[in-house]
């Protein structure tokens, strides 16, 4: 089985933190498992943590009037899924759905920011690579909205 | 006074500006917007010898002359096999084609895919939307002889999941060996695939430290992040290879519509080389 140190150290999102890094973040960190279809999060609530895909995956979703759920993104194993725990208010941006059945870390968000705050080499660290997350994330966004399948009539 | 004379009969071969006429014989709705037609040529002469990658100059009745990538088996090139978005005009009658109704097609014309070259190495094919359709010829030579590459992985992404080309197909070419990654741009909740953008789907695929060569298709914007991300993966541009998309309308050099900076697309493309074709592409006025 595998152990939080081993997930956090084989995210290619995380990829060379140190060793104490990865035991101090672990500490904080519990293992879960989700079935298909149970909410790991909802848009509005407070966003305590974080978690990393050891197994199946999560879809990302907003609900729209008339429109009903809209997956906006689906995240896989050895992913991250939540940065809002990082930003003030610490509010979900979005809904968190296990779309098969999951297994996860789950990070408390409220320690990990006190971690970083007592050890500013572990918070610069953790923010790069979250901070190299949110602009992977937003450059794919991106070109989701430039809808590039859409029609353009040439012929 | 000079005496009429008949002129000399022509005894001339046609040339490749001299279209051939096609009978549809089976049309099949793909999605909202997309058709399959097979088509035979009115005199007895089947399909037409093809290689992947190739495309063929269409049209339907009056309504103008289209380039279309052939979608079919190279293996099998009877009958011709085009899969058509209607996107317009041309397209739109060629996709309303009803098996009987004639097609006049030129062609083949254009650089393939380096199928052959390929041998040996790993491959992914990327896709996006109908650019798959002219990535099929290659998925197919590629599994025709499965036994002479590594790893084959094709990533295909779509707007949204009813918008997916060869459902049945994939999975069929997932039991033949090969890795297929679908991802849709956005999905309901009834949707259990991938959801975000094709590029997403290279990291996941784990395509570092294999001995890749890579083959990709779709609009020019994907094109190039997917290209990008597969060089950030540790691909060379030297062993990607794009089809480009320009305004084809004669299909062999000679009318310069297709120009792309030193090279004409119908000609010397579609297919080039990423490492070839980036400089040009960065070019906007082009």
């Amino acid at each position: 089985m595998t152990t939080i140190a081993e997930l956090l150290s084989t995210s290619p999102e995380l990829a060379g933190l140190t060793s104490e890094q990865i035991e101090a973040v672990a500490e904080c960190g519990t293992k879960l498992g989700v079935e298909t279809g149970e909410y790991l999060f909802r848009e509005g609530e407070p966003a305590d943590s974080f978690f990393i895909i050891e197994r199946g995956s999560v879809a990302l979703e907003l609900h729209a009037p008339t429109r009903g759920h809209l997956v906006i993104e689906t995240l896989e194993r050895n992913e991250i899924v939540g940065w809002s725990w990082l930003f003030a208010p610490y509010r979900w941006q979005f809904d968190g759905r296990a779309a098969e059945p999951t297994d996860l870390a789950s990070f408390d968000g409220a320690r990990v920011r006190a971690l970083c705050e007592g050890d500013h080499e572990l918070g610069y660290q953790l923010m790069s690579r979250f901070t190299a997350v949110v602009l992977g994330r937003l450059q794919a966004t991106r070109v989701q909205l430039l809808d590039v399948y859409g029609r353009a009539d040439i012929a | 006074m000079a005496v009429l004379t008949s002129p000399e009969p022509l005894t001339a071969e046609p040339g490749p500006m001299v279209p051939t006429a096609f009978v549809v014989v089976g049309r099949r709705q793909d999605t909202e917007d997309t058709w399959t037609l097979e088509l035979e040529a009115r005199d007895g002469g089947g399909g037409l010898a093809f290689a992947p990658g190739q495309f063929t100059m269409i049209a339907a009745g009056g309504s103008g002359e289209v380039p279309i990538s052939i979608s079919g088996n190279p293996a099998e090139p009877h009958p011709l096999i085009h899969t058509v978005r209607a996107v317009g005009i041309a397209t739109g009658a060629i996709c309303a084609s009803e098996p009987g109704a004639v097609l006049s097609v030129r062609g083949p014309f254009g650089r393939p895919w380096p199928v052959e070259a390929l041998e040996g190495m790993d491959v992914v094919v990327a896709a996006g939307g109908i650019g798959l359709a002219p990535l099929r010829p290659a998925i197919l030579a590629l599994l025709d002889a499965r036994e002479r590459y590594g790893r084959l992985v094709l990533l295909y992404g779509a707007r949204t999941p009813d918008q997916l080309l060869y459902e049945a197909e994939i999975a069929d070419w997932r039991d033949r060996g090969m890795e297929t990654w679908v991802t849709v741009d956005a999905a309901g909740p009834e949707w259990l695939g991938h959801v975000g953008v094709v590029t997403r789907l290279i990291g996941r695929a784990e395509l570092t430290g294999g001995n890749f060569g890579a083959m990709t298709c779709g609009p020019e914007v994907m094109m190039r992040f997917t290209a990008l991300a597969l060089a950030a993966g540790g691909i060379a541009g030297e062993r990607i290879y794009v089809s480009a998309e320009r305004n084809m309308q004669c299909g062999i050099g000679h009318c310069g519509h297709c120009q792309l900076g030193p090279t004409l697309v119908c000609r010397e493309g579609p297919v080039y080389l990423w490492s070839e074709l980036q400089p040009w592409l960065a070019i906007r006025e082009l």
